[in-house]
């Protein structure tokens, strides 16, 4: 992929999703044995472009997402690198046993997308939503997770878990015009995650669209004299130990996520904190465990408390 | 003298009767872990044909790339497919004893073991059909010739991701693709009647798309003749079976306490002779 400035200001502005299909269209060209999987929903997923390019290289399942993962273990199993994509609760919930048998069970391996994943297609209701999946993944041995925080960064998610041999799941968030986080190319690691501010008070673990969040709070939290360290963990499977338990030296850790707060990125991390003999507290910021009503993106967002500002108000009111 | 059709008919016959002979063996030596004798038993003709004559396959090397594929969709009747295995010479009846037993590769359901000629793990029903499409899938367009062969259930069509794929392959004018539906009339707890009906198959798989026959599941002439005559049916050919649960025995056939059980000693002994009265 062509990383530069001009690329990732247009990635931002198209957003994650459409991101992805421009990032298909670059692995096809460099992966011979590439296939992409829908169902139905080859322009929402910026595919509409890769369709018609390589028509040999694309398959649309129609609206049926147990049959698309059957297909692409099918289709793996004889050695083609498989991407499935479609609407987050379909690509991972529809077709959860699917998941479990063919990948996580028999290891064919695919790279499954879930696209608007999270809070971001609130107006169409909890249905669209998606604040499972990764609790539903993570459950599944054999599946890596990530939840890239920006559209380069979905960019690089992709094309690391091609090279993968296990399946793994890309957890789209965000909407269009998605903040940028990184600026310039970077180096990225699935299982390694990415310290992007330096802090000794607490640490916030974050990911996903909750990144360039997270770093906001952090700049208010500065200002109000806390020191803040900021890492995103872009992978939620395998979770990056090491991180955790540097993390155990600061006052509070606090793992932010757009996902429901039972079995995500905060449990994750609660996982391997409560091995340790030493560890801070843990506050978790996301969604608490209940069905909102639904809204706007931007809505929903300050209903979950998950704006900096809440943030950094749910943050003091945990650091006394 | 026979002709080329009788002795290879007489070879699948060979081969069919060494199938139940394998399953009561298996059967026997899971002793109280039960197994799925009567679908296993229903399915015996089919897998014979496949295995003893329509299935490309090469003795020496399961892995052969250019060989047919072979999915069992209801993988709960897995005591015929190790079997057929076995009779092939990928499993060795030594291994076949290890049915069941701890940290065996012959579970209750087919675990993919592609040195054993398992290509595929199979157990939660409705998932098989969508698997060998991806496989069909792959062989054109990777230009082989190789086909797909996927047997499932008539229970198992209660499942909806069956007609999810069902819908899929006629779009995709896979006619390297054969399902066979093993229609012995009975699911777990009792018939397809009293359970849930799945009605006239032939005519959805039919409506599907499909290129649908009905024939006789143990009549090994009916299921050799459909194979030589479908080569060049360019549609995905689906094959409803009628079979007899439990097949092969009096005290199993349509007798659907043989779903899952234990095969004592005296029904062993019983089954043996039955057998060799054969």
């Amino acid at each position: 992929m062509n990383i530069n400035e001009k690329n990732i200001k247009m990635w931002s502005t198209i957003g994650a999703r459409a991101t992805l299909g421009i990032a298909a269209l670059e692995l096809a060209k460099q992966i011979d044995n590439l296939i992409v999987l829908t169902c139905d929903v080859s322009t929402s997923a910026g595919l509409d472009r890769f369709r018609k390019t390589y028509p040999e290289k694309y398959l649309d399942l129609g609206i049926a997402e147990q049959n698309m993962i059957g297909v692409a273990a099918g289709l793996a199993s004889e050695n083609f690198n498989v991407i499935t994509t479609t609407f987050a609760p379909f690509q991972t919930m529809r077709c959860c046993e699917q998941i479990k048998v063919n990948l996580g069970y028999m290891k064919q391996k695919v790279c499954m997308v879930g696209i608007a994943s999270g809070l971001s297609l609130g107006t169409l209701g909890y249905t669209h939503c998606c604040i499972e999946d990764v609790g539903i993944l993570r459950s599944i041995p054999e599946i890596t997770i990530i939840s890239p925080a920006d559209s380069l960064e979905t960019v690089k998610a992709l094309e690391a878990a091609v090279k993968l041999k296990n399946s793994s799941y890309i957890r789209l968030t965000g909407a269009s015009n998605n903040p940028i986080v990184y600026a310039k190319d970077y180096e990225f690691k699935i299982g390694k995650s990415i310290t992007l501010k330096e802090g000794k008070d607490i640490t916030i673990f974050c990911s996903g669209a909750m990144v360039h969040h997270s770093l906001e709070a952090a700049k208010i939290l500065e200002s109000k004299n806390v020191s803040s360290r900021v890492i995103n963990m872009h992978t939620i499977k395998p979770i990056d130990k090491l991180a955790i338990e540097e993390a155990c030296n600061t006052n509070l850790i606090v793992s932010v996520e757009e996902h429901n707060i039972a079995g995500g990125l905060g449990g994750a991390i609660a996982e391997h904190k409560s091995t340790l003999k030493k560890s801070p507290k843990q506050l978790f910021l996301g969604i608490k465990d209940a069905y909102s009503k639904g809204g706007s993106y931007k809505f929903l967002r300050e209903k979950h408390r998950l704006t900096s500002e809440k943030i950094v108000e749910d943050i003091f009111l945990n650091l006394k | 003298m026979q002709s080329e059709d009788q002795k290879k008919l007489e070879n699948i016959k060979k081969f069919s009767l060494e199938i139940r002979k394998n399953i009561l063996e298996m059967a026997v030596s899971a002793g109280a872990s039960s197994a799925h004798f009567g679908g296993a038993l229903s399915i015996t003709e089919i897998t014979a044909t496949l295995f003893a004559h329509q299935m490309k396959i090469d003795k020496k090397n399961p892995k052969w790339e250019e060989r047919d594929r072979f999915i069992l969709s209801k993988g709960h009747a897995c005591l015929a497919y190790y079997a057929a295995l076995c009779e092939v010479g990928y499993i060795s009846k030594e291994e076949l004893s290890t049915f069941e037993k701890n940290d065996t590769n012959l579970l209750g359901h087919p675990v993919i073991n592609r040195n054993l000629g398992i290509d595929f793990s199979n157990g939660s029903l409705g998932m098989g059909l969508s698997l060998g499409i991806g496989v069909a899938l792959a062989a054109k367009r990777k230009k082989k010739n190789f086909s797909v062969y996927v047997i499932l259930g008539d229970g198992e069509c209660n499942e909806g991701s069956v007609w999810e794929g069902a819908m899929a392959a006629p779009n995709f004018m896979l006619d390297n693709l054969y399902v066979v539906i093993d229609r012995n009339n009975f699911q777990q707890t009792g018939s397809n009647k009293e359970i849930m009906s799945v009605g006239n198959l032939k005519d959805k798989w039919l409506s599907f798309g499909w290129h649908a026959v009905e024939l006789d599941g143990h009549n090994i002439k009916e299921l050799y003749d459909f194979f030589n005559n479908s080569k060049n049916i360019d549609k995905p050919k689906a094959i409803i079976a009628n079979t007899i649960k439990g097949k092969g025995f009096t005290f199993s056939e349509n007798n659907n306490d043989w779903h899952h059980s234990v095969l004592s000693k005296s029904f062993y002994e019983k089954a043996k002779k039955e057998l060799l009265n054969k």
